[in-house]
C-alpha cells in the first residue's frame, strides 16, 4: 500500500506530459473564438470605389448562408486562398461577402481585378479596423460562416484550401442550411 | 569608477519596458494617456502573444491601441474599454487570466502543489525523527573498524 504512495508523483507526471505533449502540437495563433453562436456585428462597410456594390452591412448578411472573408491586398496568404475562392464562386453553393481590412481604396480595387474577384459583396474596414475588432480577427484571412439569421456559427483561421473546403466549411453549410 | 557603475547599474534597474506607442497616437490629456497606457498594458497583443499591445509594434496592436484611445475620449470607463476587447476576444486577450471555474486549476494549482509537497516533506522528516537510534557496534564491527582508521592513518 505504502508503495502505491511513491507512484503518485510519477501519475502527476504522466498527466502533465500528456496535457504538454498535446500543447507541442496546437497552433498557439488559433484561439478560440468567443463569438460563436452570437449575431454578427453592427457594420455598415463603405464599397470599394469603381466596383459597383453598395459596401457590406449586417442587414445583407441574413435570409441565406454566407460566407464572410476577411482580407486585404497587404496579405499574402489570402493569395494562397484566392484560387479556392475564385472557384466556390464558380459553384454558386455561398455567397462570399469580403471585407477589406486595413486596406487603401485604390489599392484594395486594384487587387481585385488583378487577382479575380470571388466575392459578392466587399466593404472597407479602414484602420484601426473597427469591424475587424468586432468580428474578434487576429490577422489575415480569417472567414466566418453565418447562418440565415445572422448569427456567426463558424471561425476559420487561415487560407480556405479545397481541403478547408470540402472538409470544414461544406459540411457545416449544409448543416446550416437544414 | 566604482561610485559610477554602481549609478548606471541602478539607473538599469529604474527603466521601464520600452513602450511602442507612437508620440502622434498619445492622447492631449495626460490623465487620459495613462489611463490608456494602464489599460492598453494588461492586454494581449493576439498577434505576438507576450506582448501586451502597449509594447507592440504589431499593426493589430496599433490599431487597439487606437481603439482604446478612442473609446476613453468618448467617455467610457476603464472597465467598459476592458469589456469591449474581452467580448471580442476573450479571455486570452486578458494578460492577467480572470479567476473562474475554468482558470481554477491555473491559479490554485502552483499552491496545491506547494502544499502537497510540504506536507509529504515533512512527513518524510518526521518519520525519520522517530526512527528508532540504530543498534551500537559489535565488538567484532569496533574491530575491523579500528583497523581501518589505522589503515587510513599510515598512508
Amino acid at each position: 500500500m505504502r508503495r502505491l504512495l511513491y507512484l503518485i508523483p510519477v501519475a502527476v507526471l504522466g498527466v502533465l506530459a500528456v496535457f504538454f505533449i498535446r500543447g507541442l502540437g496546437r497552433d498557439p495563433r488559433i484561439i478560440p473564438s468567443v463569438l460563436i453562436n452570437k449575431p454578427v456585428p453592427q457594420m455598415n462597410l463603405a464599397p470599394l470605389p469603381g466596383r459597383g456594390d453598395t459596401g457590406l452591412a449586417t442587414a445583407d448578411l441574413k435570409g441565406r448562408v454566407h460566407l464572410v472573408d476577411i482580407y486585404g491586398s497587404w496579405c499574402v496568404s489570402c493569395l494562397v486562398e484566392h484560387p479556392t475562392l475564385l472557384d466556390i464562386q464558380k459553384t454558386g453553393r455561398v455567397p462570399i461577402e469580403g471585407i477589406d481590412w486595413r486596406d487603401e481604396p485604390v489599392k484594395g480595387a486594384e487587387w481585385l481585378k488583378r487577382h479575380g474577384d470571388p466575392y459578392d459583396r466587399v466593404g472597407m474596414d479602414p484602420a484601426p479596423g473597427y469591424t475587424a475588432v468586432n468580428f474578434g480577427v487576429t490577422g489575415a484571412p480569417e472567414s466566418f460562416l453565418v447562418d440565415k439569421q445572422g448569427i456567426i456559427r463558424l471561425k476559420y483561421i487561415g487560407p480556405i484550401t479545397p481541403e478547408v473546403w470540402e472538409k470544414v466549411l461544406l459540411p457545416k453549410i449544409r448543416e446550416l442550411e437544414k | 569608477m566604482r561610485r559610477l557603475a554602481f549609478l548606471a547599474a541602478a539607473l538599469t534597474l529604474l527603466a521601464g519596458p520600452a513602450l511602442a506607442v507612437d508620440p502622434s497616437e498619445m492622447l492631449k490629456d495626460p490623465k487620459l494617456e495613462a489611463r490608456a497606457e494602464k489599460i492598453g498594458g494588461g492586454l494581449r497583443c493576439m498577434v505576438c502573444q507576450s506582448e501586451s499591445i502597449e509594447e507592440s509594434n504589431a499593426d493589430l496592436a496599433r490599431d487597439l491601441r487606437v481603439i482604446v484611445r478612442q473609446r476613453l475620449q468618448a467617455g467610457d470607463s476603464d472597465q467598459q474599454v476592458i469589456d469591449y476587447l474581452h467580448s471580442r476576444y476573450g479571455d486570452y486577450v486578458l494578460l492577467d487570466p480572470p479567476f473562474k471555474a475554468k482558470t481554477l486549476v491555473l491559479w490554485v494549482g502552483p499552491f496545491v502543489l506547494l502544499l502537497a509537497a510540504g506536507a509529504a516533506g515533512l512527513g518524510v522528516l518526521r518519520r525519520r525523527a522517530a526512527a528508532p537510534p540504530a543498534p551500537p557496534l559489535t565488538p567484532d564491527e569496533e574491530r575491523r573498524l579500528d583497523a581501518l582508521l589505522k589503515d587510513a592513518g599510515k598512508s
